[in-house]
């Protein structure tokens, strides 16, 4: 990166660093508190749908738990180790950037975004099951038990609402990556700046957070009963 | 940068159990335990997520501001969940004729 040319009577500014910033680490204490309230309005969004989720669970025990004996708990819990796996490779993206290891950097980066497709492509899978299964909420929606037919369609209604979301966010976090490997690529980063990769990392770890509480609420409750 | 680089060493034990949570809950939820399933599901979620904050995120090391904001949220999400909850939770605890 070409360093920016001082203003007349002010010092050189170190690389990436904006001139409304007294230095380096207040600018990345803005954008690191930044980045944590817009994730606070993701956690005040997902939240909203978790709460939803919880009160239709009360109201219909019964029907939820016969909806659990359709999830796919193998792909659910394989695909948690794979968002487990990517959050390790991207904090160990973020290291390599801080100390300035352009290749390593390069490498666990391209790892994240390889663990990401994964897991979407497991959820593809999963998604395809349902669409087999008839159980997409909607006029072709069918289900082995009449008695939770309304009932079983809100549920997985949730499911699809909840994990798509997710997904969502997955694929946007996917195209951030893609980014950041680009930007690495062009000498954008160096040990003094890689604020992009921090706080794309705050994001994914978000996303992994996410899927901390969805595995356990969508796929392992009400397995048993 | 304000940091220094944290060992490879810590990143990996959290990462080894995390592994090792989501497999001791996915072991956990093929027992029948009852109520005890959700709180056991749900006490290990909080566990992971913590873990996941504390060391990957690193609020650790972040600013005592960032982590007021961190914890305002965590409020605030308490606040959405504990209100909405306790109006359908407590519906019906008490006689008498039902409006809704």
């Amino acid at each position: 990166m070409a360093d920016i040319p001082a203003p007349i009577g002010l010092p050189p500014h170190a690389q990436g660093l904006k001139h409304h910033f007294d230095d380096s680490a207040q600018q990345l204490e803005s954008s690191t508190l930044g980045m944590w309230v817009f994730l606070l309005t993701e956690v005040m969004f997902f939240g909203g749908m978790f709460g939803g989720y919880t009160v239709y669970r009360n109201l219909y025990p019964e029907a939820f738990a016969s909806t659990s004996h359709f999830m796919n708990v193998t792909i659910g819990g394989f695909n948690t180790g794979v968002l487990i796996c990517s959050s390790f490779t991207m904090v160990l993206a973020v290291r390599a950037a801080q100390l300035g290891q352009k290749k390593a950097l390069i490498s666990f980066l391209v790892s994240t975004l390889a663990l990401g497709c994964v897991f979407l492509a497991l959820k593809y899978v999963e998604y395809h099951e349902k669409w087999v299964d008839h159980h997409i909420p909607g006029p072709g929606f069918q289900y082995a038990d009449p008695r939770y037919f309304h009932q079983a369609q809100i549920l997985f209604f949730l499911y699809f609402a909840m994990t798509g979301m997710h997904a969502l966010h997955m694929i946007v976090g996917a195209g951030l990556l893609i980014t950041l490997i680009a930007m690495a690529a062009r000498n954008r980063f160096s040990a003094e700046w890689f604020t992009p990769v921090e706080m794309i990392g705050l994001y994914w770890h978000f996303v992994d957070i996410v899927w901390i509480f969805l595995f356990p609420l969508l796929y392992l409750i009400g397995h048993t009963s | 940068m304000t940091h220094q680089a944290v060992p490879v060493k810590v990143y990996a034990a959290v990462f080894l159990a995390l592994i090792a949570l989501t497999i001791s809950t996915v072991a956990i939820s093929k027992l029948e335990l009852g109520e005890f399933n959700f709180v056991v599901a749900m006490t290990i979620a909080v566990i992971k997520a913590s873990l996941v904050v504390w060391f990957f995120m690193d609020v650790r090391r972040s600013s005592s501001m960032t982590k007021l904001f961190v914890g305002a949220g965590l409020f605030w999400l308490a606040i959405l969940l504990v209100f909405v909850l306790s109006d359908y939770l407590s519906r019906g605890w008490l006689p008498g004729p039902k409006w809704w």
